[in-house]
């Protein structure tokens, strides 16, 4: 890279905010996007200093970033880092809206100004002109771009002209009215008296805004240099109209019913709005587009690398954030050059020869009381990005990559919809299925476009997928399809499972031999998919790079395999959820570093756009596909890979390894059939008890009867997890045979065919998490770490300690012994983890997983030893010692805290359980516990309560485990409030503390939810007793009152004591401000 | 996974719609000169073809490009897969001045893609790409590997080629780089362009033996047609001054004009002398002078200045150049074969703008006098008009 321009800044040192845990709407992609900036900074030999508390990312490993604090990204924090490194520069744009609002914050407070540090990239001005809706609104009517305006009138009259002036439609929203009561949308004056009149009478205004319902969602992605050289690098299109949101929404880059006018309308609109706001670096421009004239309107601009822009890159091989980096630092886009072909030049804009769809993950199903109703608000936890050369065969991609066991468009499980009119227009997590369910039921495009306003055009592509399914059903043999049906299947994205339940119906019984049989026939006429480059050029200029996708709508491939046996494959994570996410990215990238630093072709293949391990340079060949054992055998067809690694990518690969086995493929590590045994439940159990490893009873049960008995011989509670599930979370705990009975009728079904696994719930049990790695069965490096929780809090949202702190030596060296014994009896070579339960020096084994854990990066960036990096090397044949650090050598503590998105989740219970809920997670290092769990309780949004805090301690017990906290809560001064049984709990204790009543006692006072939304309370710790109905009512509205009015809540009693002894003996500015390598 | 009711939704299926079969389509073959041949589907006109084939990265304007004069001759490969999605505007009237189109009618000889859209969806839209294709006659083939064929004229250069459709008989290859393509392309008699104040187009033809015009406040400018595209004349009447519109051969000094307007158009230059001839002479006065595409060509030619073919031309919405000399760049709009050696031009000239992928020349201009022009298509139609402010720059010459 040359510089050809003198008045580049001479930046030395610079801070990188990062986003902090993954949340709703603001997820893995901000890993992508600091890994990159960090690499772009690298470059140029500027010294990094990166503070995310995210430790399970990419970026917060060794070699990208120069120092890594591992601290809260707020003002607090930042200031004080600030202090100490004195950066000369900071950037804002990679950490979301994290990183922004605490840029904006420090930039008003005076910091950046007090320690000389520049903003690099778009001016905090520019910032702040985007993310006040007053000031952006003023600022593009400066240039007369229109924005999505609204007046706030009291009158009809003033209704009447303001409706005018905008143009109907209008939508007509009562201010200060709960649940939009009284709003609704007019076509003309008539309407709007009649509507206005009804608003004003309980509402004394009412806003008038122009309706866009049935816009196109269109949006731009837009890079400026200080030169002011413009390009628009990608365009992209929402097959939802407006209304739900970006995040959402099923999208397509680029877009496709846009002409050409269209296109370039809005594309030089975007220009004439990032130069005029300012933008240096990267910025998106969304728009609503009227699908029958020219009109628009600016929704938003988002002045920072976005889910959008991370999306853009993925789908165009532009690599966003690395260049708004660099023209962060003062380089023109002219000095840059392209990454993908590294001959042309930076400065240019995409063409696409494939088209990409991005469909949202929802986990809705996870939590109690959610609206399922998808619409302003983003709900989704993750997404996928489906790549192919026709619209049909991308989008069956997608919804096969989703992972909710979706094959495709159709040929899926049906699924009861009563009224299929209304699930079209009030759209939900399942309306793409409904659209199906439609179709199939003679729904033709007009109609269900008037329901739904999606463009018809997305609508007759998936018509052709229906209609391609009727063509197959014709047939009732698989040997009797035509060559040429089974091909225009294909390149409509069509699998060979979807084909064979198409043919065969319901004489499909076994869906993996009949798979086979689909691929079989194929392959012998000839009908393999082949492999596409992405460019960035559409084959204008030679790529440098492997980014490759798989499609059926091509003949020749671009990739030359030499079958050198060089290739080691390794298969990634698929769409973040919960329980999946950015740590097996961390997992899948490291596994890809140490693969080609031993001299292998690194392959990886993964569909997560979000994700660092997506990224083309992080791997010799880059396969964006799915992960199904067909796409995965196809692959491995044309790689002939020396081996494959499974155990890094969480449980999508992990299940694909007796299949992949039977097929002869090379699985490096643990064998498959060591992998089904630790999987199989009775396999697994038959061995612990051949071992004499003691595990909680357990049993697999056909009927209430015989759970029953079980019941009677281990007693309540227990754990039970249906096969079946019919609403609502997967498994639950139940205490007593009213819930159980409750749980059984309205959530499982228990038959033969649906059998029940129930598990005794042992109470007051130590977690422990063993995360090792052996090698021929032999453990090589391992750490153990305790949960804060008791057992009953899922793993994945109990906040764990590293090295543990309260075990007993006994307890670790028995787990030591035991984890042995396993990696011995299933011959493990490779990652693996252990749960167990510790009561007493008593230890029972939860659950093994032959593959690396949420846990990995944690223990890994803890202890300073990359179990990945050793796993690896084992899983390549590679002898390895035993290093010779270990836990107990420590002296300070790490905790992995959870993140929870509940106040993104209208209507969800935030309440924990034995299903998980979190959506990501922080690992902060301190001194001691408490030192530790500040830090990451601060870190997950947590506050240090100033002046009262409102408890309800739950059971007698769990109100015993808390009473010191509740001492120290008022030796350290703080007022508090508690319900009933918690306030006689304290005053028999000599606590202070002032009654309030349950929403259910409605005539006393004070009640808590009016407290509450007074903002008299800044903590609330409420702990449910048990899963009463009442008990759940009651508590549900102060745990989502708490949620929704932004104040912190707790509802685990070990960790509010954990959190309230560590802000009462901590001074905030008590906090070691100490990087990761100061540790 | 337990198999529903799949079966029961398709006997619904089969009652409550029109149930129709696989499309029916006759199979096409693409057979490049060097013997390559690609096998797909007919959606256009049912008829044989020749060209040259070339492509386009673009993937938008497949209206504008196929009316475009400058694909005279030529097999347009488009590199986007899906073809047809927005249908094909209204094209109809306005003849001698189409509203959203770049000619009265298809200059492509045929148009490859991956994927055609059977349906559209555009509130502008009065037909499908298909059935226009049909109404001019024109081929249209789809399931062909675009972009394998797009490597292979990138590694070998463009190249000649043919297109049988099934049952529609053989055809010789064809050399459209062999054909005058500007006499071709161009128009035959003198037309005066002008806007009223409604925004509409006034048409007047003028006697090519008497070039009079009419008396009027605007400035005059001739517009040299070498196969022009209708946005420039747009481009320029809505600038506020008139536009005469002469053929490529023709001795515009006849007529009184404040400046020069060399447009667009097909294949080698090295066909067009008599312009080259004609512009030869107009750079010894002071009238300015403005080129686009073939323009640059030609004015270079004049200037003394040598052309020669690119291996596969520059055709896509997305060329960055520089502004010679400075650090601001443009994207622009492509269609072209052939370029202008920057090495050849003589001393009072000097490149404007260099391509940054491969350095070609990407417009010249004169070092005193106010002639110039550019490479790429200022007017876009198709993509983007990031430089339309270069029609602004030729009439404040005026």
């Amino acid at each position: 890279m040359t510089n050809t321009d003198s008045n580049k800044k001479t930046i030395k040192k610079v801070l990188l905010l990062g986003s902090g845990a993954l949340k709703i709407g603001e997820a893995g992609e901000f890993d992508y996007s600091g890994s990159q900036a960090l690499k772009a900074l690298r470059e140029e030999g500027i010294n990094t200093i990166l503070i995310n508390p995210n430790i399970a990312t990419v970026q917060t490993s060794d070699g990208f970033a120069d120092k890594i604090y591992f601290l809260p990204v707020t003002p607090y924090f930042v200031e004080k880092i600030i202090e100490k490194e004195r950066p000369d520069g900071i950037m804002l744009a990679f950490g979301g809206q994290t990183a922004l609002n605490c840029g904006v914050a420090l930039y008003e407070n005076g910091v950046l100004n007090r320690y000389n540090v520049e903003v690099l990239g778009t001016p905090v001005r520019a910032i702040m002109d985007t993310e006040d809706r007053e000031l952006f609104v003023k600022k593009l009517d400066e240039i007369d771009i229109k924005t999505i305006k609204s007046e706030a009138v009291d009158n009809v009259k003033d209704a009447l002209r303001v409706a005018n002036t905008l143009g109907y439609p209008v939508i007509v929203r009562a201010a200060y009215a709960l649940g939009g009561l009284g709003s609704g949308f007019c076509d003309n004056d008539e309407q709007l008296v009649s509507l206005t009149e009804k608003a004003l009478s309980f509402s004394p205004q009412v806003l008038v805004e122009k309706s866009l319902k049935g816009w196109k969602e269109v949006e731009y992605e837009v890079v400026r240099d200080r030169f002011d050289n413009c390009i628009t690098v990608c365009n992209m299109e929402n097959f939802d109209p407006l209304g739900i949101h970006t995040g959402e929404s099923i999208v397509v880059a680029p877009s496709q019913t846009l002409s050409n006018d269209d296109y370039h309308y809005l594309r030089a609109l975007a220009i004439k709005i990032i130069r005029h706001i300012g933008i240096v670096g990267e910025c998106n421009v969304q728009y609503a587009f009227d699908p029958a004239s020219m009109d628009y309107r600016v929704i938003e601009v988002n002045a920072r690398l976005s889910r959008s822009s991370a999306l853009a890159s993925k789908a165009t091989g532009y690599p966003l954030a690395f260049v708004a980096a660099k023209l962060g630092l003062g380089y023109g886009l002219f000095d840059l050059k392209n990454s993908v072909t590294r001959s042309t030049s930076a400065f240019f804009e995409p063409a696409l020869d494939y088209l990409v769809v991005k469909i949202p993950r929802w986990d809705l199903g996870k939590f109690h009381g959610v609206n399922r109703e998808i619409g302003s608000s983003m709900k989704s936890v993750g997404e996928v990005m489906a790549i192919g050369r026709t619209f049909e065969e991308a989008i069956q991609k997608g919804l096969r990559m989703i992972g909710q066991g979706m094959h495709g468009f159709v040929g899926n499980k049906d699924f009861k919809t009563d009224d299929i009119d209304h699930a079209l227009a009030d759209p939900t997590d399942k309306r793409i299925f409904v659209i199906a369910k439609a179709m199939q039921n003679g729904y033709d495009v007009e109609r269900i476009h008037q329901l739904t306003k999606i463009d018809r055009w997305f609508l007759y592509k998936l018509q052709n997928i229906i209609n391609t399914s009727v063509e197959l059903a014709g047939y009732d043999d698989l040997q009797a399809l035509p060559a040429e049906l089974i091909r225009t299947a294909k390149q409509q994205g069509f699998s060979d499972f979807q084909i064979g339940r198409a043919v065969l119906k319901e004489k499909m019984t076994d869906s993996e031999k009949t798979t086979l049989d689909v691929r079989a026939i194929r392959k012998q006429s000839g009908i393999v998919p082949v492999v596409k480059q992405i460019d960035t050029l559409a084959a204008e200029y030679p790529a440098q790079t492997n980014y490759l996708y798989l499609t059926y709508n091509g003949s020749q491939n671009d990739v030359e395999y030499l079958h050198d046996h060089r290739s080691i494959v390794v298969l990634g994570s698929g769409a973040y959820r919960i329980g999946s996410s950015v740590e097996f990215d961390w997992c899948s990238v490291n596994a890809l570093m140490t693969v080609k630093r031993e001299g292998w072709r690194s392959v990886m293949i993964n569909y997560n756009p979000e994700t660092v391990s997506t990224d083309y340079d992080m791997c010799d060949r880059l396969y964006f596909d799915e992960l199904t054992f067909e796409r995965v055998m196809d692959i491995l067809d044309l790689e002939q890979p020396h081996g494959t690694i499974l155990s890094v990518g969480g449980q999508i690969p992990n299940n694909l390894a007796t299949r992949l086995d039977a097929e002869g493929i090379n699985i490096l590590g643990t064998s498959a059939t060591s992998i089904d045994n630790a999987e199989d439940r009775h396999k697994f159990s038959a061995m612990l008890d051949r071992l004499h490893i003691d595990q909680p009873r357990w049993r697999e049960l056909t009927s209430v009867e015989a759970i029953q008995e079980f019941i009677d011989e281990v007693g309540f509670p227990v754990l039970v997890r249906p096969s079946y599930v019919l609403s609502g979370a997967a498994m639950n705990v139940c205490s007593n045979d009213e819930e159980l009975v409750r749980f059984l009728r309205l959530a499982a079904n228990v038959s033969k065919q649906h059998p029940v696994v129930v598990t005794e719930f042992i109470q007051n049990a130590k977690e422990i998490e063993m995360d090792a790695v052996a090698q021929n069965g032999e453990i090589k490096a391992y750490a153990i770490s305790e949960h804060i929780e008791y057992a009953g809090v899922h793993s994945g949202d109990a906040t764990i300690q590293f090295p543990p702190q309260k075990l007993y030596v006994e307890t670790m060296r028995r787990i030591k012994k035991v984890s042995s014994q396993i990696a011995k009896a299933l011959n493990i070579s490779g990652p693996f983890n252990i749960q167990y339960l510790a009561k007493n020096n008593d230890i029972k084994v939860i659950e093994c997983n032959l593959r690396a854990s949420r846990s990995f990066p944690f223990v890994s960036k803890v202890l300073k030893i990359n179990f990945i990096d050793l796993a690896t090397r084992i899983m390549l044949g590679i002898p390895v010692e035993k290093p010779h650090k270990n836990a107990f050598d420590l002296d300070y503590v790490g905790i992995k805290a959870s993140q929870f998105s509940f106040s993104r989740l209208q209507g969800a219970d935030p309440v924990l359980g034995v299903d998980m809920s979190s959506t990501g997670e922080v690992g902060c290092i301190g001194t001691d516990t408490s030192d530790a769990v500040l830090k990451s309780m601060l870190a997950v949004g947590l506050r240090v309560p100033e002046k009262a805090i409102l408890l309800s301690t739950g059971s007698p017990k769990q109100k015993a485990d808390m009473l010191d906290a509740a001492h120290m809560l008022h030796n350290k001064g703080y007022k508090i409030y508690a319900t009933g049984g918690t306030h006689q709990f304290l005053n028999d204790n000599g606590i202070p503390a002032i009654r309030v009543y349950w929403p259910s006692q409605p005539d006393m006072q004070p009640q808590a939810l009016d407290l509450l939304h007074r903002k008299e309370i800044d903590l609330v710790v409420n702990i449910p007793k048990n899963l009463s109905s009442t008990e759940l009512s009651n508590g549900y509205k102060i745990r989502r009152s708490a949620i929704d009015l932004n104040i912190p809540l707790l509802t685990n009693a070990r960790l509010a004591s954990a959190f309230i002894l560590a802000f009462t003996t901590i001074p905030l500015d008590d906090i070691e401000i100490k990087s990761w390598n100061e540790y | 996974m337990v198999f529903t009711n799949d079966s029961v939704d398709l006997l619904t299926y089969h009652a409550k719609t029109k149930y129709y079969r696989m499309r029916e389509t006759k199979r096409a073959v693409l057979i490049l000169e060097d013997g390559t041949t690609f096998e797909g589907k007919s959606f256009g006109y049912e008829a044989s073809t020749s060209g040259e084939v070339v492509f386009n990265t673009a993937m938008t304007g497949y209206p504008e490009s196929l009316t475009d004069p400058s694909y005279e001759g030529q097999i347009l490969v488009t590199t986007f897969p899906l073809l047809g999605n927005y249908g094909v505007p209204p094209s109809d009237a306005n003849p001698i001045m189409s509203e959203y189109l770049e000619d009265a009618h298809i200059h492509c000889k045929a148009i490859i893609a991956q994927d055609y859209s059977w349906e559209h969806s555009h509130w502008l839209a009065k037909r499908s790409l298909a059935d226009w294709l049909k109404s001019e006659k024109i081929p249209g083939i789809y399931d062909i590997d675009t972009r394998a064929l797009t490597k292979h004229l990138r590694e070998k250069g463009s190249m000649l080629g043919k297109i049988t459709i099934e049952g529609c008989g053989d055809v010789d290859f064809y050399d459209p780089n062999l054909d005058n393509l500007v006499d071709k392309t161009s128009t035959e008699g003198i037309t005066l362009y002008d806007l009223a104040p409604d925004g509409s187009f006034i048409t007047t033809p003028i006697n090519i033996e008497n070039p009079v015009l009419p008396n009027s406040e605007k400035k005059t400018v001739v517009l040299v047609d070498c196969g022009v595209k209708h946005n420039i004349i747009r481009c320029l009447t809505r600038r506020g001054v008139r536009v005469v519109r002469v053929p490529w051969n023709y001795d515009f000094s006849q007529i009184d004009y404040d400046g020069l307007f060399i447009s667009n158009g097909p294949g080698n230059p090295d066909y067009a002398t008599e312009t080259v001839e004609h512009l030869r002479r107009a750079l010894n006065e002071d009238r300015p002078i403005c080129g686009i595409c073939m323009g640059n060509q030609l004015l270079a030619k004049a200037a003394g200045a040598k052309t020669y073919k690119l291996k596969y031309g520059h055709r896509s919405h997305n060329q960055p150049v520089r502004q010679a000399g400075t650090n601001t760049c443009f994207i622009t709009s492509q269609n072209h074969g052939f370029a202008v050696d920057s090495t050849t031009l003589p001393a009072e000239w000097e490149p404007l703008f260099i391509n940054m992928n491969d350095g070609t020349n990407e417009g010249i201009r004169h070092k005193t006098k106010p002639f110039f022009s550019a490479q790429f298509h200022p007017e876009a139609s198709s993509g983007p008009k990031d430089t339309e402010f270069l029609f602004d720059t030729f009439i404040s010459m005026l």
